[in-house]
């Protein structure tokens, strides 16, 4: 259908929500035409030719209308609700149990994106939290929970390979869900203005093994530190929204 | 009315002022097609970027960018915030409602003049000022305003972020308009409401007079909030306060960002229906007058369009999915958004129905229209897509969402203006177009702008982010550099057509042959008088026996309609 390559668990969910989707319009588009161009040739002013004088407000077209309008209803507008509904529920409706999941924040600010890991023991804040700029490392096979809060203006984390997008907010700490089935190296967009090197706010998506990530994480962790100023300005943004 | 209600000013200086809703309905129509060349040279700086990001723009380059002419972020992402601006408040709304709504409504409902002719006048000058805010917002320190057309918080509102003076004037700018807009509408309800012809009962009113109606209970209702939010993002800028502003760079406590999108958007989607009701309207009309067949279903079309009017404040949530909103929120909003597919299917019908069994005349507004029924199929069908919440947290801020409103926005609304002016220049003029180069216009037109914005489609599905300066930093959009460039070529393309339809419509003003009363044998009022009608309108005010669209029904003299003044006798 022409989207990216899809690695995450639900994203053929929503390509085939789309395909229903394009199916159904496209039905409904070539109905339009196919009507629209008959007319045009048959019903084309010729010499002798005379319209039929009607208003179209009797009882059949009434009833035409009434059908139209049920048919429509029912069959896109309810039909797609329904399966929009299914398929939001299982791509992001349900978050994953944050004890069981892979947890990051990721803080954007003009024009990066600020990942913070929480280390070991699982908690944000202590001494083993792992800061990076634009890198992302997560496990494959295992729901990945990103807490997301903009440190400056609206951004938007944009993963095209799992489906999902979500704005970033100055003040406001929203959530997004993903969980990746294949391992390599995806990229992050943002898809909302931030200024005027908003497309230069590129970042990366790296999918490795449970292990590679855990290693990935303490080796950097070695070479660099935590950074704890990042974590303070989270509390300190946090605290001013409570 | 008497008939020395607005006496007939004799000076350079009132006549410039004019009272006349014919004179301000030309004036918006000048000012509109000023801005709309301005705001259209622009897509074409927005489409070179795309197709070949920062290599030297030719011609202009230099003159535009400086040495080098090459645009950098910056430029482009002012370049787009203004093209959307400029077209949306100062090319789509003036031409559209503006001139179109001001010169037809008062013929149509068989009126002198707009109920209030001073207001419509003030409201024409207030829109000049906020044009002249604008266009000097590209010459203050640090250039014009960058933050889209939706002008998002705190991007816009926090000057830490955003240096240019520009923003702060592009927010006059788009009150002033708004301002302009609001007291428009006010007027157009008034008038409608309170200047009808004897005889002119509601359900005799054309189609258009009806769309002009809602366009403008919308705008009554809906502009007011949008001019509300960004006087608050104002304040923000320039006073110090903290409306929607959080976060550590927020001097108070208590802002709030998404407020604002709220109020953007409660605004924003029914805008869309603002400009496009006019189009159905007048598409109504036209289909009937060249089909020679009453408009099909009257009374249907005119209760789809109320239907519309009235579920388009509660939808506005399809444009904030990935915000952060509740997601139970949400599904209400997907629901109610597919809703408006079936009032929009009932006006498919209708536009069908009268084409049906008719006696098709492909005259230039007629070939206009015809397109309009093709491109807004496209629009609307695909916003279908946008109202699933899932699949719109992919395509949202992508040129998925970006070629949906220019099916809508850009292709329907700019053939629906073309088939207005098409069909009322001789009205307006007293003069003729040449019939074979709008016919030429029209199909390369059509021709294009599908190359363009297909294109955008695919890009988009692609997930494509919009308002990116040069996508091809990503690695996953390699693939779409060819369709960049195919939109790049196509909008050139569409670009140097419209040339053919300004020297046409430029030519016609002083050349065209003489139009008689009623070119087209349409039977609604405006062709009752003569091309251009005169001042004060209708000699005697007219008295209104039948409905607007008697066609295909043999009258006196071998006419095949019955004009909405002319009794008819029964035999
Ligand atoms: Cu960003
Ligand atoms: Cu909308």
């Amino acid at each position: 259908m022409g989207f990216p390559e899809d690695a995450s668990l639900h994203g053929h969910l929503l390509d085939r929500l789309y395909g229903h989707a394009f199916w159904l319009t496209l039905a409904a588009f070539l109905a339009v035409v196919a009507i629209l161009g008959w007319c045009l040739v048959r019903y084309r002013a010729r010499p002798g030719r005379l319209p039929t004088y009607t208003h179209g407000s009797g009882r059949g077209a009434l009833l035409l209308s009434l059908g139209l309008a049920f048919a429509v209803f029912v069959g896109i507008d309810l039909n797609l609700a329904l399966e929009d509904h299914r398929v939001f529920d299982a791509l992001v409706g349900t978050p994953p149990d944050p004890a069981k999941a892979f947890r990051i924040q990721v803080m954007p600010q003009q024009f990066v994106w600020n990942v913070r890991y929480p280390g070991e023991d699982g908690e944000f804040g202590t001494d083993d939290d792992l800061t990076t700029l634009n890198q992302i490392h997560v496990p494959a096979g295992r729901p990945v929970l990103v807490e997301l809060r903009s440190m400056d203006v609206v951004h938007s984390f944009f993963l095209p390979h799992f489906r999902i997008k979500q704005d970033a907010l100055p003040g406001l700490t929203t959530r997004a869900y993903f969980q990746a089935t294949k391992t390599g190296t995806y990229e992050v967009a943002c898809a909302e203005l931030c200024g005027l090197e908003h497309y230069r706010m590129r970042g990366f998506l790296h999918v490795g093994s449970e292990e590679e990530v855990a290693e990935w994480i303490a080796r950097t962790r070695e070479e660099y530190g935590a950074d704890q100023e990042l974590w303070r300005a989270w509390t300190r943004m946090k605290r001013e929204s409570d | 009315m008497t008939p020395g209600a607005h006496p007939r000013p004799a000076g350079l200086l009132a006549r410039v002022f004019s009272t006349d809703h014919k004179v301000i309905g030309k004036q918006y129509l000048f000012t509109g097609i000023f801005f709309l060349f301005f705001a259209g040279l622009m897509a074409l700086l927005i489409r070179w970027q795309l197709a070949y990001p920062f290599r030297s723009v030719p011609l202009v380059g230099g003159l535009l960018f400086g040495k080098g002419g090459i645009m950098g972020g910056e430029h482009y992402t002012m370049l787009f915030t203004m093209h959307g601006s400029l077209m949306v408040f100062f090319a789509v709304t003036p031409i559209l409602i503006g001139a179109m709504g001001n010169f037809v409504v008062p013929l149509q409902i068989g009126a002198r003049d707009m109920a209030y002719p001073r207001l419509n006048a003030t409201s024409y000058w207030i829109l000049f000022a906020g044009g002249l805010v604008m266009a000097a917002s590209f010459f203050v320190p640090g250039g014009a305003a960058s933050a889209g057309w939706t002008n998002y918080p705190p991007l816009s509102s926090d000057r830490g972020v955003t240096l240019g003076q520009g923003q702060t004037l592009w927010l006059l700018g788009i009150v002033l308009a708004g301002t302009s807009t609001l007291l428009g509408a006010i007027n157009f309800v008034a008038t409608i409401l309170n200047l009808r012809a004897p005889g002119m009962t509601l359900r005799r009113l054309p189609l258009a007079t009806w769309s002009y109606f809602f366009t403008s209970v919308l705008n009554v209702l809906w502009v007011p909030v949008v001019a509300a939010a960004l006087i608050l993002v104002l304040l923000d800028r320039v006073a110090g306060t903290s409306f929607f502003l959080a976060g550590a760079n927020a001097p108070f406590e208590g802002g709030q960002p998404l407020l604002y999108q709220h109020l953007f958007w409660g605004f924003g989607h029914p805008e869309v229906y603002i400009l496009i009701l006019p189009v159905w309207g007048i598409l109504s009309d036209l289909l009937s007058v060249f089909s020679r067949k009453p408009a099909f279903g009257y009374r249907v079309s005119v209760i789809a369009m109320a239907a519309i009017v009235a579920v388009s404040g509660i939808v506005w949530g399809h444009h904030m999915f990935t915000s952060g909103m509740s997601p139970l929120l949400g599904k209400a909003f997907v629901l109610l958004t597919l809703a408006v597919s079936v009032p929009t299917a009932l006006l498919f019908l209708n536009w069908l129905g009268t084409l049906w069994k008719g006696s098709i005349r492909f005259e230039p507004p007629m070939v206009y229209a015809l397109g309009i029924v093709f491109v807004f199929a496209v629009g609307g069908l695909t916003g279908v897509f946008n109202a699933l919440q899932a699949f719109d947290i992919y395509i949202h801020d992508t040129y998925f969402v970006v070629a949906h409103f220019h099916y809508t926005l850009a292709a329907s609304v700019f053939l629906g203006s073309f088939a207005a002016i098409s069909y009322w220049f001789p009205k307006m003029f007293g003069r003729r177009m040449n019939a074979r180069l709008s016919v030429v216009h029209f199909l390369l037109s059509f021709l294009l702008l599908n190359v363009v914005f297909l294109a955008m489609f695919r890009m988009g599905i692609a997930g494509m982010p919009r308002r990116v300066a040069d996508p091809f930093v990503y690695e996953y959009l390699q693939p779409m550099r060819g369709w960049s460039v195919l939109a790049g070529w196509g909008t050139l393309g569409l670009g140097l057509v419209q040339l053919l339809f300004a020297w046409d419509f430029f030519r016609s003003l002083r050349a065209g042959p003489a139009a008689p009363a009623n070119p087209w044998g349409a039977a609604t009022l405006e062709w009752s008088v003569a091309s251009p009608p005169p001042p004060h309108n209708f000699e005697r005010t007219p008295r209104v026996a039948g409905g607007p669209h008697e066609y295909g029904r043999p009258g006196p003299g071998g006419r095949d309609w019955v004009p909405q003044d002319e009794e008819v006798s029964l035999t």
